[in-house]
């Protein structure tokens, strides 16, 4: 019997639509596609970051996470395979894209299979993706699929994006129907660092023998180092 | 259930007159604010514990036995001292002392202070923050329990025969609250001891402070002091008040736009559907605070911040009036028909005194003659061998 996956796109596309989230729902057409042949099903659901704009300007200079954003931060949560998407800007991902990820707990998306995608008016960008985002989906310890997607002006009237598509979306299937995700989490999800409370509100253990815990009632730090 | 008023001691501009008060006029207002809380029927008054601008208050003790001096019933407190930077010989020595001087009208908070540049100022290392403040604690719960303490800790140079004087008001230390966002080790500790456990309520959506609460009312009860319902909580919150809702909404919102912390980011009605943020009538915010039980469980303290981000001295005296006069007898009178029967009563001197020594006389410390040799020895008083 075939599996449940839950599929979330991201994207920082900023018309409707925009080229940017056209790019993300190709994928994520593939992947439905493309899991379907394994008689797996495949559920999608949108983050349309645009919509969240002002609430992410908030949460970064305030901290206060707004309604939507959690929204947003639960949706990740429960996502199996990510597809991130974003317009190029003089040289870089959005700052609407990059800022949203910022914000998010350190230990929200570990081992979550993700591929990336970016949009531009010149083929000039097209390292942005492996120069630039890959930095960012290693820090959130995301397993970013092996073929990046870009597509500038002149890519969408060339088949050669398509298949790159394809690879794309294959390897994403591949992670995703796995289980990389679940061993990582079930066998080593407490070799990460976590706050209590991260992983959007999820991570919640408390280690009652830690030895800040025996501080905490009544013990000791330890001797003052001599000299 | 105790209700009162704490500040941060920011020194702000005001964003409608333009004006930013010296240290010297924000000073004379704090005096005065804290004697207007007394005024209006409030149970407490507590400031922060700050060493950079735009803030004022780097010695709490100083200013917190000047207002006990000034006041009759009124209980005074911190939020927060800071349990990290300080030695807590010295908060053993200085909290006791206002102890005294206050005649027991007093209590304090411990927190640990998030401004990385303040902690090298005096010697301390913020990436140490919760060892530091879980060893410091350690100590300054034994320094005013025990008359000669004998210690060696990570921190701190050891101790040898040392007495902290004076000795507590009534041989009965302080009582502490650990203020905490999302740290379970403070959480921890405050049970461990049986101490008071506050969640300032400010800025997070309420899920943190519950989960936190929660778990600290567990080990409450694990550690013997008492079932989960008596465990101490205390409660921050904030309000603007107004006869009218419109008018609230309109004098507060060039504060709330500029404040300090949240200022330039949520729009104000956003803000206040998600946390706890009261701006309205004196109804809505009662209606707003009677609430915060359903989420935390019946507690012992609520505290509102009334006068930051500029507000003038003038309104935040009129807001005081507006709350002790039309919300606080209200929250009393609402809260007591409702709270569960096993709630604690508030930690007071005169409610601990009882628990401690019932109706017998409490002790007080008489020293030894000075043996001259400047240290305290074994048995530093008369009543101790």
């Amino acid at each position: 019997m075939g599996q449940n996956f839950q599929l979330v796109v991201v994207s920082a596309g900023t018309s409707d639509p925009s080229s940017t989230r056209l790019l993300a729902d190709r994928v994520a057409g593939r992947v439905t596609t493309l899991a379907g042949k394994k008689a797996q099903t495949v559920g999608t659901s949108v983050v349309e970051l645009r919509e969240l704009a002002s609430e992410i300007a908030n949460a970064l200079v305030s901290n206060h996470i707004g309604p939507k954003l959690q929204k947003a931060i639960a949706t990740l949560q429960r996502a199996d395979a990510i597809v991130a998407s974003t317009p190029v800007y003089k040289a870089g991902a959005s700052g609407l894209f990059t800022s949203f990820f910022q914000i998010l707990d350190n230990d929200l998306l570990i081992a979550k299979p993700v591929v990336l995608a970016a949009t531009a008016g010149t083929a000039r960008h097209a390292l942005v993706v492996d120069d630039q985002m890959r930095g960012l989906f290693a820090y959130l310890r995301t397993v970013v699929v092996p073929t990046s997607l870009f597509a500038s002006t002149e890519d969408w009237q060339d088949n050669g994006l398509n298949k790159r598509i394809d690879r794309a979306a294959l390897e994403l299937v591949a992670l995703m129907t796995s289980g990389f995700e679940k061993s990582v989490r079930d066998e080593s999800w407490g070799s990460y660092q976590h706050e209590y409370g991260s992983a959007g509100g999820t991570e919640l253990s408390i280690d009652l023998d830690s030895d800040l815990m025996k501080l905490a009632a009544g013990g000791s730090a330890g001797q003052k180092s001599a000299g | 259930m105790q209700f009162g008023i704490f500040s941060v001691s920011d020194i702000t501009r005001d964003p409608v007159s333009g004006e930013t008060p010296s240290e010297a006029e924000r000073i004379d207002a704090i005096v005065q604010i804290a004697e207007k809380a007394e005024e209006v029927g409030l149970d407490v008054f507590a400031i922060g514990e700050h060493h950079n601008p735009p803030f004022f208050s780097s010695s709490p003790t100083t200013l917190l036995s000047h207002i006990a001096a000034k006041t009759k019933k009124l209980t005074v407190s911190t939020a927060t001292t800071l349990i990290t930077t300080n030695d807590p010989v010295r908060i053993a020595e200085e909290y006791a002392m206002l102890q005294h001087l206050a005649k027991g009208r007093m209590d304090l908070m411990l927190g640990r202070g998030n401004t990385a540049p303040v902690y090298p100022w005096f010697g301390a290392d913020i990436r140490q923050s919760l060892p530091l403040a879980l060893e410091n604690y350690n100590l300054l719960h034994r320094l005013w329990r025990e008359d000669v303490v004998d210690w060696e800790g990570k921190f701190r140079t050891p101790l040898q025969g040392f007495t902290s004087t004076p000795r507590p008001l009534d041989d009965l230390p302080p009582f502490v609250w650990h203020g905490s966002i999302r740290t379970p080790e403070i959480a921890e500790q405050a049970a461990y001891y049986g101490d008071g456990f506050f969640a300032n309520n400010i800025f997070w959506p309420k899920e943190h402070y519950m989960r936190l609460i929660k778990f600290y009312r567990q080990r409450y009860a694990h550690y013997g002091h008492g079932t989960e319902k008596q465990a101490i909580v205390g409660l921050g919150g904030q309000a603007y008040i107004a006869k009218r809702s419109q008018d609230a909404l309109n004098e507060f919102r060039p504060y709330f736009n500029e404040a300090p912390v949240y200022g330039h980011g949520p729009r104000m009605e956003d803000f206040m559907e998600q946390t706890p943020l009261s701006v309205g009538s004196p109804q809505e915010v009662i209606d707003k605070t009677l609430t915060f039980r359903e989420h935390f469980g019946d507690y012992q303290r609520q505290m509102f911040l009334m006068d930051h981000a500029g507000l003038p001295l003038k309104t935040v005296l009129n807001q005081l009036d507006l709350l002790g006069e039309e919300v606080v007898p209200v929250l009393r009178k609402e809260i007591e028909a409702r709270q569960d029967p096993e709630t604690a009563k508030p930690p007071t001197h005169a409610k601990r005194l009882k628990d401690k020594y019932g109706d017998g006389p409490a002790r007080q410390p008489k020293p030894n003659a000075n043996r001259g040799d400047n240290v305290t020895g074994g048995s530093p008083y008369q009543d101790s061998e």
